[in-house]
């Protein structure tokens, strides 16, 4: 399941553009290799993100992950549903498990990201 | 199951706490006293021992079967190290005793550090950090400080962690203030050289290599890893987890190693029990040593003593000396296998490794078949309809403790088999019999894994859940009676 109106990052991260904002989250992939989801540690709101650093991290029953923002910028919201109901992230990686909003600093960054085809392909020859 | 003491209840023998409230009303001020009463167990005292005795019996412990976890070297604890440990003049010491009265355990600890630098070929050691994480903080933390001294206007500020590192290691850099960097491996399963090229720069403090890695292989161009390291005026730590495969073989120091920590409970033999207490001896280089812990046992003529006098010393990373008493267990250890067993270790625990790894080979696939270490790793097979969860749990029904799972992170499904030397190659026999039915269930049959296990006093446990919904105290249910 990979959303065709969103963009990718080789982490396994989604971003979807809502005006000066993306909201970020993790791939149905993701989530599916990570297995049942127990918690979810995310950022303060208006803390600085460089593209490519850790916002925060996913704990699994299998193992501990950071999540990597995809983009440079600002938190300018966080999901606290899931903090408290880590399964959302498990039921709707794509909706109700979102988990932060970032205000970009860098659009030019966003054109470097995976398109769906890409990144399909991308996790295609990672599950061989 | 047993149930919890809480829920033990005798109306005739129950200790009631608040009978003396009066006398505490007394003595303490209204506004430090509790509101309620504190929930404690009521039972009798015969009651308390059939319930810690009726736990000990659920309990799973090397002294009770096989087990084979990766990485974590559950090898025989020698019962020899117990009485060692509890000989009056060693056990009833204090730390603060004068130290013209305890001269033997500080003589212990002297010679300690220097087995420990005999079998590693380091220069420097300390006893100090009180497990294998404690140790690697340590360690970076002398890294640091020989940065800051030797070239303080230096900004290195990364610390490089292959792929495959126990996680402990990017954990214990971020504490120490450093970031993190990966580096990949490459299809071999050694730490990509390129790769390692792209990282290494004037930011990198470290390379904290484990080595045998945690793929259970030797990483071949150790030597070649070393260099770039150095060359780029970085230091290479190394993990000393695995370093069980090694004893008696090779010395650390002399691949290029600055500095290790070792787990006296993994490679010599102390307990792992109860999560502790532990010891992450660390070794070091001649140039590391004026930065090491204090205090610090010197020598001279006859004389033990503390040697606090260390201008660039980090400082104690622990209070005392570290637990000494596993030191007592890891020097009784040695003694016991004299510098004729020592040598042995090593030797043996990739032999037992590779037996049982060539028995299981035509059952479980391998991400990488190389010759292995003191432990491999292996997955099911593709086209099974269970996953490794699902026969870990196969596992326990046939008797064993399940490997490692779900590490190193960078194979999917992974089962990291550690025997160890001490096992017989009967137990290992019994335990390759073991998972050649379950490679054959988990075919024909998965339901059987998918419901293991079913001879445990508890069965499938729900780990999400008890992840999400976490209970860490006993809280009374008023309605429950």
């Amino acid at each position: 399941m990979v959303p065709k109106e969103l963009k990718y990052s080789k982490s396994h991260e989604w971003v979807k553009q809502e005006g000066n904002n993306v909201v970020i989250g993790i791939t149905d992939y993701a989530q599916e290799e990570l297995g049942d989801i127990v918690f979810v540690e995310l950022p303060k709101i208006g803390r600085q993100l460089k593209q490519q650093e850790s916002f925060g991290v996913a704990e699994s029953v299998k193992a501990v992950s950071d999540l990597f923002s995809p983009v440079s910028g600002k938190v300018v919201a966080i999901n606290e549903t899931v903090g408290k109901q880590p399964e959302l992230v498990n039921k709707e990686p794509y909706t109700g498990g979102w988990m932060i909003k970032v205000e970009i600093a860098a659009a030019g960054e966003l054109t470097g990201l995976m398109s769906a085809e890409a990144y399909e392909k991308l996790i295609n020859e990672g599950s061989k | 199951m047993e149930k919890l003491i809480f829920e033990y209840h005798s109306q005739s023998t129950a200790y009631v706490p608040g009978s003396e409230t009066a006398a505490r009303k007394k003595y303490i001020p209204a506004e430090y006293l509790a509101a309620e009463e504190l929930v404690l167990p009521q039972a009798a005292e015969q009651d308390v021992i059939r319930h810690f005795t009726a736990l000990s019996r659920l309990n799973f412990s090397v002294d009770t079967g096989f087990y084979p976890l990766g990485s974590c070297t559950m090898k025989y604890n020698p019962k020899v190290n117990e009485s060692v440990a509890d000989l009056d003049g060693l056990a009833g010491i204090h730390p603060y005793a004068p130290e013209d009265c305890v001269q033997g355990a500080l003589a212990l600890i002297y010679e300690l550090e220097g087995f420990l630098k005999e079998v590693s070929g380091f220069a420097g050691m300390t006893l100090q950090p009180a497990a294998g994480a404690h140790g690697e903080i340590t360690g970076i933390l002398l890294i640091k400080a020989y940065h800051q001294q030797h070239h303080p206007e230096q900004k290195r500020t990364v610390i490089l962690v292959p792929d495959t590192a126990h996680g402990t290691n990017p954990a214990s850099a971020a504490l120490a203030g450093y970031q993190v960097r990966q580096v990949k491996s490459d299809s071999q399963g050694d730490i990509d050289l390129e790769d390692l090229r792209q990282n290494l720069g004037p930011d990198v403090a470290a390379l904290m290599l484990t080595n045998p890695n945690t793929l259970g292989l030797f990483e071949k161009n150790i030597l070649e890893v070393s260099r770039l390291v150095h060359d780029n005026g970085a230091l290479l730590y190394g993990d000393g987890a695995n370093f069980n495969a090694l004893l008696g073989l090779v010395k650390p120091a002399e691949l290029g190693f600055d500095i290790m920590h070792f787990n006296l409970h993994k490679t010599f033999s102390t307990p792992h029990g109860g999560g502790g207490p532990g010891a992450g001896a660390v070794g070091t280089n001649n140039e590391l040593i004026p930065f090491l812990p204090i205090p610090r046992v010197n020598k001279k003529g006859n004389k033990y003593s503390w040697d606090y006098q260390q201008k660039d010393s980090i400082g104690k990373v622990r209070s005392c000396y570290g637990n000494f008493l596993i030191a007592v267990r890891a020097y009784a250890y040695f003694l016991a296998l004299g510098a004729e067993g020592i040598a042995k270790v090593g030797r043996q625990s990739i032999l037992n490794a590779n037996y049982l790894m060539h028995k299981l080979e035509n059952y479980f696939p391998r991400p990488y078949p190389r010759l292995c270490m003191h432990e491999f790793v292996m997955t099911p097979h593709h086209d099974w309809e269970v996953s490794t969860l699902d026969i870990a749990k196969r596992i326990i029904d046939y008797g064993f403790h399940p490997p490692t799972i779900y590490f190193p992170l960078i194979v999917h499904e992974a089962m990291m088999i550690e025997p160890t030397e001490t096992e017989t190659k009967e137990t290992m026999d019994a335990f390759a019999a073991a998972l050649v039915r379950i490679a054959a269930e988990a075919s024909r049959e998965p339901e059987l894994l998918k419901k293991a296990p079913q001879n445990s006093p508890v069965g499938r446990i729900d780990e999400a859940r008890a992840g999400r919904q976490l209970i860490l105290k006993y809280e009374k249910r008023r309605d429950a009676r």
